[in-house]
């Protein structure tokens, strides 16, 4: 016999208003440009950003507090005339407290920042699509897309759908299960592409051109990004309105750990919180580690590699923000490190079994970086650490094959665990 | 050698609105000069004081990041596409 089920037809909202997004001015000539579905200076090709009233009004610290759970309860440092219309449950991700990462870097505390459990995605990327998609909508885009080594994928495809925007994805042709099985469930057009994400990124940046879809880290780039600075926020929050004094971020394209830089600043202009902003230390894996090259050699011009890692979502050999990571990272007198693919799913394990988080390769990159930093003496004795964990370890199981002890067999007979028991598994 | 130059919007709002120019030389600064004596308002967001392209630029022949190559001292070939790219966030 056979039952079929009778689902509802579900038809998702489709959100046709949003919020102003705020014009913009380019971040290395500072020309003004109207809110618009672009991020490139017409007059030196440099990457623009939205620009705030230094006037508007900002709440106190018990008022952020009664707010929602969500990063909009920061929605006055958010690109924004409006309150938003989608993407409403995002953000507030924990923070937890590990001892036992703190001994292993010889330094007080290590805060694990965890957005391996943001929602809906399972990545800090739930942050910037939220910026994104409230801004598409504001500007009238009636399509959203992004190119993606996997984690942004997911998030467009999530929260586009449950916004009712088609969604064009593009990812390279070779990316892990996980993320391309979570971007496919949502029914987007995904698109894979024959390339690495720097070959994916070109053609986008011809399709947001020639089709004029909203592309979220392309021509909705300088609304995208300011969502990442939601997570410098709830750090500061979360340790009780106050700064860490060390942050290792794992590195990309760059932007989360320029996002973090001008959140905490921007925190501290506020009178949020007092003292000096963190150090920044940026993590890369070896097999493509141009922004620690940068940092290591001096200069403000990014050298382009071929990325060969485990570590796809890191996978960027063209970062777009890598001369300015390496600015901040120099300025606040952080530093970075490049790890061996061995050592990242070093780190998956350490913070797993230490935490009880378990990583994608990312966060196993900023484990094992501050691992590699605390061993140069980067670290003070005195230093509260954050390892920001961006992404979850299910989206990236490939990479621990092999890794792990084979699980024993037994039948169901207390002889056979009897003989297992007592013996190191 | 003649080849296909490729723009982004931004730029061919500079280039009489042409998002596609035939352009000739045989290095790719030798195209991207005469394509800049074309069009004298399109000229410096092609090439920095140095004559050299800016940092928040990325040039492509046929597939592949010039960087990877000899940057504007390239050889180009009869046929051979270039596209013009700006900088582009993570993913």
């Amino acid at each position: 016999m056979s039952v079929t089920l009778d689902l509802p037809h579900v038809t998702p909202r489709t959100t046709t208003t949003g919020p102003r997004p705020l014009s913009l001015a380019c971040k290395l000539c500072g020309a003004p440009h109207p809110a618009a579905a672009s991020a490139t200076c017409e007059e030196c090709l440099g990457p623009l950003e939205p620009v705030y009233d230094p006037h508007r009004s900002l709440p106190d610290a018990a008022t952020i507090a009664a707010r929602p759970p969500s990063l909009w309860r920061y929605r006055e440092w958010l690109p924004f005339e409006d309150p938003p219309a989608v993407s409403l449950d995002s953000g507030f991700t924990p923070l937890l407290d590990s001892p036992a990462l703190a001994r292993r870097l010889g330094v007080a505390r290590v805060w694990i920042k965890n957005d391996a459990v943001s929602h809906p995605s399972l990545s800090f990327k739930d942050r910037v699509v939220a910026s994104a998609l409230n801004a598409a909508i504001g500007l009238g885009c009636d399509t959203v897309g992004c190119a993606s080594t996997g984690n942004l994928a997911n998030a467009v495809a999530a929260q586009a759908a449950r916004a009712g925007l088609p969604a064009w994805i593009f990812i390279p042709h070779d990316l892990e299960a996980g993320k391309v099985v979570g971007t496919a469930v949502y029914s987007p057009k995904l698109v894979r592409v024959r390339g690495t994400y720097d070959d994916v990124n070109r053609l986008c940046s011809q399709a947001a051109d020639r089709f004029g879809w909203g592309l979220v880290n392309i021509n909705l780039r300088g609304y995208y990004g300011e969502g990442s600075k939601t997570m410098a926020f709830e750090i500061a929050e979360q340790l009780g309105w106050r700064l860490p004094s060390a942050v290792v971020v794992p590195m990309a394209g760059g932007s989360l750990l320029t996002k973090l830089d001008k959140g905490f600043g921007e925190f501290i202009e506020a009178g949020l919180v007092a003292g000096e902003a963190p150090r920044l230390y940026g993590a890369q894996a070896a097999g493509c580690s141009p922004i620690v090259n940068l940092v290591e050699r001096g200069g403000d011009v990014v050298e382009p590699v071929i990325p060969a890692t485990v570590a796809r979502s890191l996978a960027i050999g063209n970062p777009a923000d890598g001369r300015f990571a390496a600015e901040a990272i120099r300025r606040t007198g952080g530093w970075a490190a490049a790890v061996s693919d061995e050592d990242l799913i070093g780190g998956i394990r350490l913070l797993a079994e230490a935490t009880g988080v378990f990583a994608e390769t990312a966060g196993g990159t900023t484990v094992a970086a501050a691992l590699a930093l605390a061993a140069d003496g980067r670290f003070r004795p005195d230093d509260e650490v954050v390892l920001c964990i961006t992404g979850h370890g299910l989206k990236t199981v490939e990479a621990l094959q092999g890794a792990l002890p084979d699980v024993p067999l037994i039948a169901p007979r207390i002889r056979e665990l009897e003989a297992l028991h007592g013996r190191d598994l | 050698m003649a080849v296909t130059f490729s723009l982004p919007t931004v730029l061919a709002r500079l280039a009489d609105g042409l998002t596609t120019i035939e352009g000739t030389g045989a290095t790719l600064g030798e195209v991207v000069a005469e394509i800049a004596g074309r069009f004298p308002r399109l000229a410096p967001r092609l090439r920095d004081a140095t004559g050299g392209p800016y940092p928040f630029v990325t040039y492509y022949l046929n597939d592949e990041d010039i960087r990877f190559r000899d940057g504007f001292a390239t050889p180009v070939g009869e046929g051979d596409e270039i596209t013009v790219v700006a900088a582009i966030a993570g993913g």
